[in-house]
């Protein structure tokens, strides 16, 4: 059986989904956590998957900083626990 | 979404539920074992800790430990289960304590229409009421005659079999009643308020 | 790079075996783009009901072999897509896939070095595409390998690992975690402190790490990493989990 700490991926399993709606590579991307204001990678964000959407949390205090559900009617994303973001210059990749 | 292309052979780990069809809610399909999704990480409540509490609307809240809790009368339940993401479980069993019996703590304000479970970790989900009582929701701590497994929700997790897994919470610690609905977290974020999965209310609209 | 995902139809071109129960899958691709050596593609599975399942692999392949990449599959119990890939699927089969995806994970020849790579079972997939890309530029980056596998039969591309090893001075050391074979020169315990420190000891705090595997192996490793003065932000993890199944 898989362990529970086996359920924990991180933002590269996201990678995809991230791309799909904001159009760029964000796993470079910093992120600042509205909880506890580290900043991180989006990489590096703990990703839980499997249930109705994925979930986002801050790797330092788990704070849910994004949620995501790909419905029939839409994506809906949820980043308020995210206070800043910020993404890569475009000439960076 | 894009045009669908087939991929031969693949039909997912589904399997054929034979005579127990008509017991598959649309869309969904039979598994043997039982998926674990969380949306965080598994939380670990000392026991000593733990308490469960009915709140809100009512005219004095009611609290139990866990030694207070184990003594309310518990039943066994045996029941079907169906998760949004499309598995059904049959004849899933569990022992704990039935929604009324906890419901039978509190005097209800007359107001109260709507539950939110919450627990440990921060999810929440809302009912209507009248999908809690008359026998639809317990308490759970034992599933298959074992302590309820930290993956699976345990120590308690709320088990209201009639409606979509999601809103049975793992580690439920109280239910808050309410006048007016307030969705939790996955019916804040595209997922229906409801959710029963015979009439397929999967997603807000459905 | 502004680019939109698309999803595209791949077909199984080869199936090889790699151990036991791991397989590759060589994919050709009409709108093959080059990877950077750690990317992923998604893969996207359609039943005739449209019941579908989404998963991602990381390439194996390095991005100077054109046209076509390698994905590696270890059937997960229980999963779905895993099995599919491993038992169901034969050379000529299609789906969907979509990618390369994923920007932190990577490392390119020109990123320079040293290079030191840790994996577990198959997180050495986005590392082998690593290794594979430093032999095919002739890239001359100091790079080590340490591998923990359960046991000599489980260590996926081994017979590679050894040519990398003689042709290309890719250093590789392997750790046996379960069973060793009978004299048995390698490691032989899970991976910790000391040993990512023994592996590391040439390149200090001057390394450029990537760790893949499991959580709990790769939290061991990059906290060594760091104890041996690799400083955070040359350290990338990827963990892996169900969403491979």
């Amino acid at each position: 059986m898989e362990s529970e700490r086996d359920l924990m991926l991180d933002g590269n399993a996201a990678a995809g989904v991230l791309q799909e709606i904001f159009g760029e590579e964000m796993t470079t991307a910093l992120t600042t956590c509205d909880e506890c204001a580290t900043v991180s990678q989006m990489a590096m964000l703990r990703v839980f998957s499997g249930g109705p959407g994925l979930v986002l949390r801050c790797p330092a205090c788990e704070a849910v900083m994004v949620r995501i559900a790909q419905t029939p009617r839409g994506t809906f994303v949820d980043v308020r626990g995210v206070r800043q973001m910020r993404l890569p210059l475009p000439s960076i990749r | 979404m894009s045009e669908r292309f087939v991929t031969r052979g693949f039909v997912g780990k589904r399997q054929d539920a034979g005579t127990a069809a008509n017991r598959i809610p649309p869309g969904q399909h039979l598994v043997k074992d039982f998926p674990v999704l969380s949306a965080g990480p598994t939380p670990r409540t000392d026991l000593r800790r733990w308490s469960f509490r009915i709140e809100g609307l009512v005219k004095e809240p009611a609290q139990w430990t866990w030694d207070e809790f184990g003594k309310l009368p518990a039943q066994e339940f045996v029941k079907d289960i169906s998760c949004v993401t499309k598995w059904t479980k049959l004849d899933t069993r569990w022992r704990g304590v039935s929604a009324d019996v906890l419901l039978e703590h509190v005097e209800l304000d007359g107001r109260a229409r709507f539950v939110v479970a919450f627990s440990d970790g921060g999810y929440t989900t809302n009912l209507p009421l009248p999908d809690v009582i008359n026998g639809q929701a317990f308490v759970a701590y034992e599933y298959d005659g074992k302590p309820l497994a930290p993956e699976h929700g345990g120590p308690a997790r709320l088990v209201v079999p009639h409606l979509y897994f999601w809103k049975s919470a793992k580690w439920v610690r109280g239910l808050r009643l309410i006048e007016r609905d307030e969705p939790g977290f996955w019916e804040s974020l595209g997922y229906n308020n409801h959710g029963d999965p015979w009439k397929e209310e999967r997603y807000s609209g459905d | 790079m502004k680019r939109t995902l698309e999803w595209q139809i791949a077909t199984v071109k080869a199936i090889r075996q790699e151990t036991a129960n791991v397989k590759t899958l060589t994919l050709a691709l009409l709108k093959w783009v080059p990877h950077r050596p750690g990317q992923h593609y998604d893969i996207r599975l359609t039943a005739e009901d449209g019941y579908s399942a989404q998963r991602s692999y990381s390439i194996g392949s390095e991005p100077e072999r054109h046209g076509e990449i390698d994905i590696t599959v270890e059937p997960i119990r229980d999963g779905e897509v895993s099995p599919f890939l491993d038992d169901v699927v034969v050379v000529g089969d299609r789906f969907e896939v979509r990618g390369p995806i994923g920007g932190y994970f990577v490392w390119e020849a020109s990123d320079g070095g040293p290079l030191l790579l840790v994996a577990g079972g198959s997180g050495i997939v986005p590392l082998m595409a690593m290794a594979r890309h430093r032999a095919a530029v002739g890239a001359t980056v100091p790079a080590r390998l340490l591998y923990s596998s359960r046991s000599f039969d489980d260590i996926i591309y081994r017979a590679d690992l050894d040519a990398l090893a003689n042709r290309d001075g890719l250093q590789v050391f392997h750790t046996l975690t379960r069973s060793q074979p009978e004299g048995w020169q390698g490691f032989a315990r899970r991976i910790d402190d000391r040993m990512v420190a023994e592996v590391n000891k040439p390149f200090g705090p001057k390394a450029q790490v990537f760790i893949c595997g499991p959580t709990a192996l790769v939290e061991t490793a990059a906290d060594a990493a760091e104890a041996a003065g690799v400083a955070a932000e040359r350290i990338k993890t990827e963990r892996f989990g169900p969403t491979g199944a």
